[in-house]
């Protein structure tokens, strides 16, 4: 079945030409463009379904094996021959150890060749999975979302093409692949937010969402182009496998694998929405919900997590960018997570919670658990797509009012919103047994007990914080919404009182029509499904705690599933070699090409790894304090140990919730006192920090004002010697024009003139127009011609 | 060679067979009168005159050649004479189109004198 996997990106494609091109032309209605939509999508998603199944448990199962669709593949770019770099003392080293003059020595080249092909393996298939199934949800809920707006079917062709560039993201079997797939989702994120173009602010966050973007698929490229010139190739299978043969780089040590982590970084913040490149997030909420937890929280986003996963191999050699990831992703948890405390509108709050939880998975891959940075993701998926459509829902009944004050005591009046909302409630909590429990709990304590940096206290202690921050603020925006006083009556009258006391009678006659209503099937469903997977789908990766150390369910584990992609620091190998559930050389993984593909003797792939060794070969890092290490010197055992932290976290979730309880059930004023009391830090939270302001400052106005001196220059300078040598041409075709008219025409003038005055009497004197004069030339001239005759006969 | 026949010629014979010479002469003096009309007189009609002069120099010069031809056994006699018919038959013809250009030229400029009509000129 998985030999069909080329279908599933191909399918939403088809849907979304079919609407796009014939959905305007045809009118067709809301139905039909809604049933193209989904069905295209569901049917991707059986495809995914079947294949991943046939993939890993099925009678031709390859997992762990990556299968690459080389039968239906074509070659995109055959580039040819690429000269491979060694990286630092290339040349240098290369002298000291063969003793040839530097020009004669080249690096291995091989054949690039870059194929547009799908990979199936244990990170694909997840994402597959993901991407179809959570989408799927998404467009049956905007079917009913979406139902009236004007242009519902470039809504659907969007989305379509949205789904296909994520499945050619994930599904590439190399990196320019997952660039077009990259680029791709993009310009959808643009197309999305942007969709109700004739708003002002949906325009800006889409222009802002796209050129943010920019800066990071910038990084990207480097890193890709880094990439083909160190392995000189694209493919993951010879990329990882390569990469696996190079030295680790310790801590402050910038060789080739850190600075191609760089750039994947650089992009995979402006994707995923990391500090510093944030900002475009928050403000892409002006698209229309389902664009919101599609893109902005379930699929799009978490691409910078795929790549991060996808390139483990090289950021693993690279304990600094190790480091920095963990500490961006920290930050960005924290920093993000304190903003949601002061925000008003729903969706903004469920945005900088976004970015918060983004900043969680890099910071899971940051301390080396990549596996539950992917775990995260897909529970993430599942709650925050839960709770994007929920505030959905939510606006919809509420007639598009997004802001949280006018809200509460909704659950009256929309009970399947607010019970499954709940259910997204308690899992970003991270309250036992939500599936947000399980992979954040596993985040903080790889946090605490990773030895691939050191600092790893530092990240555990700020993410601690910041899931306090986040059950705390997830707890006011439920508060907020759900319960307490219906504030929506309230702001009605007060609306009356200001403006419209004339109309009163007015406007109470129509005031039922505001009152929030449930929504209709085709978006509560999507909520069950959602509520359910949200509420179970943490199983899949239950802590080694509750299972007595053991990892059970064996492939249905997702981190056994995964452990196959992940690179081993210790062994060398992939996947957890020591356990031996699976063939613990990787060779399958490794491509036949390449200076360290299977075809070079190990001999071979000495001698150039020691021409790229860096001088300090000791790859052993210290990583310092370890907090899981001083807790278990205390407690004793592993498990104990495990346990101490998942007490601490569900602690940490509890006291969220209480202060969120406290402060917006119990005793509602406190919230407004203590937002006195700690003015300056609630102006820098609610006013984001001021990076927006920051970055209009620092980047806006200095482009602007270079643009503005650019002009400047433009329309003084370029366009000022344009035009003075336009007046320049003019004067001097000026000058020849009246020397032409003056001299030239009158001299020719002057001479016939001269001509016609000297010759025309003569000749006028012939013309008198008497016959007889005429006669009488005539007559002389035969009396000459008879007279020559006389002459010459004599 | 001509001279040579006629003066072993009799009266009678001269008689029978004019001198050829004389009707050129006459040819001649004909047409110089009609030439001169032609350059020196005024008169449209006049004019038209002199031109019948000039033409029927050459008619009498055909005539006369043809006559001589005769006499003498050679060429082809009756060409000169269809010659003439067809000259007077043209100049006829030409008589009755100049006389129809006189008529018009007087109805328009009232003078059918030549040196005071320089159309031509124009």
């Amino acid at each position: 079945m998985y030999r069909y996997i080329w279908l599933v990106p191909l399918l939403p494609l088809a849907g979304a030409a079919i609407n796009g091109i014939f959905g305007r032309w045809f009118r067709f209605s809301e139905k039909l463009i809604g049933g193209i939509a989904v069905g295209t999508v569901a049917l991707s998603f059986l495809i995914s379904l079947t294949a991943v199944y046939s993939y890993g448990f099925g009678g031709e199962a390859r997992w762990p094996n990556p299968y690459v669709t080389t039968q239906t593949a074509f070659n995109w770019i055959p580039a040819g021959a690429v000269k491979q770099t060694l990286g630092e003392g290339d040349t240098s080293r290369a002298i000291a150890v063969n003793g040839q003059p530097a020009s004669s020595v080249t690096g291995p080249a091989s054949l690039l060749n870059i194929q547009w092909s799908c990979q199936l393996d244990p990170l694909s298939s997840i994402f597959m999975l993901i991407v179809t199934g959570v989408g799927l949800c998404i467009f049956v809920f905007a079917t009913g979302y979406m139902h009236g707006e004007t242009g519902f079917y470039r809504f659907f062709a969007y989305m379509g093409l949205f789904m296909f560039s994520m499945l050619v993201l994930v599904m590439g079997s190399n990196f320019v692949m997952m660039f077009v797939g990259w680029e791709g989702v993009g310009l959808c994120s643009y197309l999305l937010i942007g969709y109700y173009f004739n708003k002002q602010e949906a325009a800006n966050a889409s222009r802002k969402a796209f050129i943010t973007n920019r800066v990071g698929d910038f990084g990207f490229m480097l890193a890709i182009f880094g990439v083909i010139a160190t392995f000189g190739s694209a493919q993951y299978t010879n990329v990882v496998s390569q990469a696996a043969g190079y030295p680790v780089e310790t801590l402050g040590h910038w060789g080739l694998m850190s600075w191609i982590a760089l750039g994947l970084m650089i992009g995979a913040c402006g994707k995923s929405a990391q500090f510093p490149l944030h900002v475009w997030l928050p403000d892409a909420m002006a698209g229309p919900t389902p664009v919101s937890a599609l893109i902005h929280a379930a699929t799009m986003v978490t691409a910078g997590l795929y790549m991060l996963t996808r390139t483990n191999v090289i950021f693993q050699h690279s304990q600094t960018m190790m480091l920095v990831v963990a500490l961006v992703g920290a930050f960005t948890a924290i920093f993000a997570a304190t903003i949601g405390i002061t925000q008003n509108d729903i969706k903004k709050v469920l945005a900088y919670s976004t970015v918060s939880q983004l900043g969680f998975m890099f910071l899971a891959c940051g301390v080396g658990a990549f596996v539950i940075g992917i775990f995260h993701v897909m529970t993430h998926a599942f709650f925050k797509a839960l709770m994007f459509l929920g505030s959905g829902s939510v606006i919809h009944g509420m007639h598009h009012e997004q802001d949280m004050r006018k809200m509460g005591g909704l659950k009256k009046y929309m009970p399947i919103t607010y019970m499954t909302f709940l259910g997204g409630w308690l899992a970003i909590c991270g309250i036992i047994p939500f599936s947000g429990f399980w992979s954040k709990d596993e985040i903080l304590w790889n946090a605490a007990s990773t030895t691939h940096i050191p600092l790893g206290w530092l990240v555990w202690l700020i993410g601690t914080i910041a899931a306090t921050c986040t059950a705390f603020y997830m707890t006011r925006l439920v508060a907020m919404t759900f319960w307490g006083e219906e504030r929506f009556r309230k702001h009605e009258h007060g609306m009356e009182h200001e403006g419209h006391a004339q109309k009163k009678e007015h406007a109470t006659s129509h005031h039922d029509a505001h009152v929030p209503h449930e929504s209709p099937k085709s978006m509560w469903v999507p909520l069950v499904v959602l509520a359910i997977l949200a509420t179970i789908g943490g199983f899949v990766g239950i802590s080694t705690a509750f299972t007595g150390g053991k990892e059970v369910g064996w492939k249905m584990n997702i981190v056994n599933w995964l452990d196959p992609i992940i690179w081993n620091k210790e062994t060398g190998q992939f996947g957890k070699a020591e356990e031996g559930k699976f063939p613990p050389n990787a060779t399958p993984l490794l491509g036949n090409e390449g200076p360290f593909g299977a075809n070079t003797s190990t001999a071979e792939r000495e001698q150039l790894l020691s021409q790229a060794r860096p001088t300090n070969g000791e790859a052993k890092a210290h990583t310092g304090f370890n907090l899981a290490h001083a807790v278990e010197s205390k407690v004793g055992s592993e498990t104990a140990t495990e346990w101490v932290f998942i007490i601490i976290s569900l602690l940490v979730a509890g006291a969220g919730i209480g202060l969120g309880l406290l402060f917006y059930v119990k005793s509602p004023q406190l919230a407004d006192v203590w937002a006195a009391r700690l003015k300056p830090l609630y102006e820098a939270s609610y006013n984001k920090y001021w990076i927006d302001e920051f970055f209009g400052w620092a980047i806006t106005r200095r482009t602007m004002d270079l643009a503005r001196g650019v002009f400047a220059f433009d329309s003084k300078v370029v366009d000022g010697g344009v035009n003075g040598s336009a007046w320049l041409t003019r004067l001097t075709s000026k000058i020849t024009g009246g020397a032409d008219k003056y001299l030239v025409d009158g001299l020719v003038n002057a001479i016939a003139d001269f001509v016609v005055r000297l010759m025309s009497p003569i000749v006028r004197a012939a013309q008198t127009g008497l016959t007889q004069n005429y006669a009488l030339v005539m007559v002389i001239g035969l009396l000459i011609a008879v007279a020559i005759y006389f002459v010459k006969s004599l | 060679m001509f001279q040579e026949a006629s003066r072993t010629s009799t009266a009678l014979e001269s008689i029978k067979h004019p001198d050829l010479s004389k009707f050129l002469v006459i040819a001649a003096i004909l047409f110089i009168i009609g030439v001169a009309g032609v350059l020196t007189r005024r008169n449209l009609l006049v004019i038209f005159m002199s031109i019948e002069l000039i033409l029927n120099a050459a008619n009498l010069n055909f005539i006369a050649f043809s006559r001589y031809l005769q006499d003498t056994g050679r060429g082809d006699v009756m060409s000169g004479q269809i010659f003439t018919v067809f000259i007077i038959v043209v100049a006829a013809a030409e008589a009755a189109i100049g006389l129809g250009i006189v008529i018009a030229l007087y109805r328009n400029r009232e003078t059918i004198w030549v040196d005071e009509i320089d159309l031509m000129k124009w």
